[in-house]
């Protein structure tokens, strides 16, 4: 009896997962073998404060952030996009505005900034990045370091234009 | 005699050994007091986790049987303590990350170990409260404890392993190690899950 209850609740999870993977499948052939936009991660918006300066450097520097901006669909490179930079430092926690920056991308939809070096909080080396000027969807980025004595760290966007 | 040195010599380096570490982490530099005292708090949560078995198990010299379990009921409340003070201070640090932690939306997969071990711990708690209700059902109140009791150890033993925090790695492992064995020996030897006709 358990063995037919066990093997009923395996179907139903396997078939469930197939519907699901055919669901998540579905867009992607619809926006015919275009550049997929890149999602928000889980806790990407974490201390974040709207707003943040368009800086040369935060703070005293000495670590690199840095990544690109791409139009979704057909990959163009974005220039002049804002992106925002926060993270815990050696100079500072999340939450503190002098944590904070903006710097805009070039013409080949490139950005770095420079920044204190990160170090781990909450569990993990990791920095936060938000594109949040309205002309796109906004997103929301929590690359993780692979170790804590890396001096950069790099994401990429792929925007959705609204 | 000598043997009663030698167990607790054994507990107080084990325990000591990544206190002394965590206080030597260069992490502590870039952090606040309250971010401090919550990463402290945790460190001492898993020091006490690992006297609890021990306690229970009344293998410790000078605290055996009833004086022990006594001691165990007292430094479960600490465990308590130590781990509303844990969660307070990190949510004073940054209150996103613990409201995603308690959420289990978390980016950061220890923080679910984390969190189904606290709760396992605050059951517990309420377990120990309802005690005199299970009056004729002590086996099913020493299961019920005992389960909890390795949720409890396991989720925390992976949490703290995931993080990486001020605890220094192989003093944290030997740590962590020692509580996962200090209890298993324990539920072994009690026979919790045996049958039996009476509780004592």
């Amino acid at each position: 009896m358990s063995s037919v209850l066990l093997s009923r609740r395996t179907l139903l999870v396997a078939g469930g997962l197939v519907v699901a993977a055919g669901r998540s499948g579905l867009p992607a052939p619809v926006r015919a073998g275009g550049l997929a936009p890149t999602r928000t991660m889980r806790g990407g918006s974490n201390n974040y404060l709207p707003g943040a300066p368009i800086v040369d450097r935060i703070g005293g520097g000495g670590f690199w952030m840095y990544g690109t901006v791409r139009r979704a669909g057909d990959g163009a490179p974005l220039a002049g996009q804002r992106i925002q930079i926060w993270a815990h430092t050696t100079e500072g926690h999340e939450r503190e505005p002098h944590s904070h920056g903006a710097t805009l991308t070039d013409a080949n939809g490139d950005f770095r900034l420079e920044m204190p070096q990160i170090v781990p909080a909450f569990g993990q080396p990791h920095g936060h990045l938000a594109y949040d000027s309205g002309e796109f969807e906004t997103v929301f980025l929590r690359p993780v370091m692979r170790s804590a004595e890396d001096t950069s760290l790099e994401a990429h966007f792929v925007l959705q234009p609204i | 005699m000598v043997r009663a040195i030698l167990v607790w010599a054994t507990i107080v380096t084990v325990v000591g050994l990544p206190i002394y570490a965590a206080s030597t982490s260069r992490l502590l530099a870039w952090r606040d007091p309250i971010y401090i005292g919550a990463g402290f708090a945790g460190v001492a949560a898993m020091a006490l986790m690992l006297l609890q078995p021990l306690l229970a198990g009344g293998y410790l010299p000078g605290l055996r049987a009833y004086r022990g379990r006594r001691v165990h009921r007292w430094t479960g409340g600490m465990l308590v303590l130590m781990v509303v003070l844990h969660v307070a201070g990190l949510f004073i640090t940054s209150p996103p990350d613990v409201i995603d932690a308690l959420l289990f939306a978390s980016p950061t997969p220890f923080s679910s170990w984390g969190v189904a071990a606290m709760s396992a711990l605050f059951a517990t708690a309420l377990l120990v409260a309802l005690r005199r209700r299970f009056h004729r059902r002590l086996r099913l109140w020493r299961v019920g404890h005992t389960t909890l009791a390795v949720v409890i150890v396991v989720g925390s033993a992976v949490h703290a392993m995931l993080v990486e925090g001020t605890m220094e790695t192989i003093s944290k492992g030997v740590l962590c190690a020692s509580v996962l064995i200090a209890t298993a020996k324990v539920v072994i030897d009690l026979r919790v899950w045996a049958k039996r006709k009476a509780s004592r």
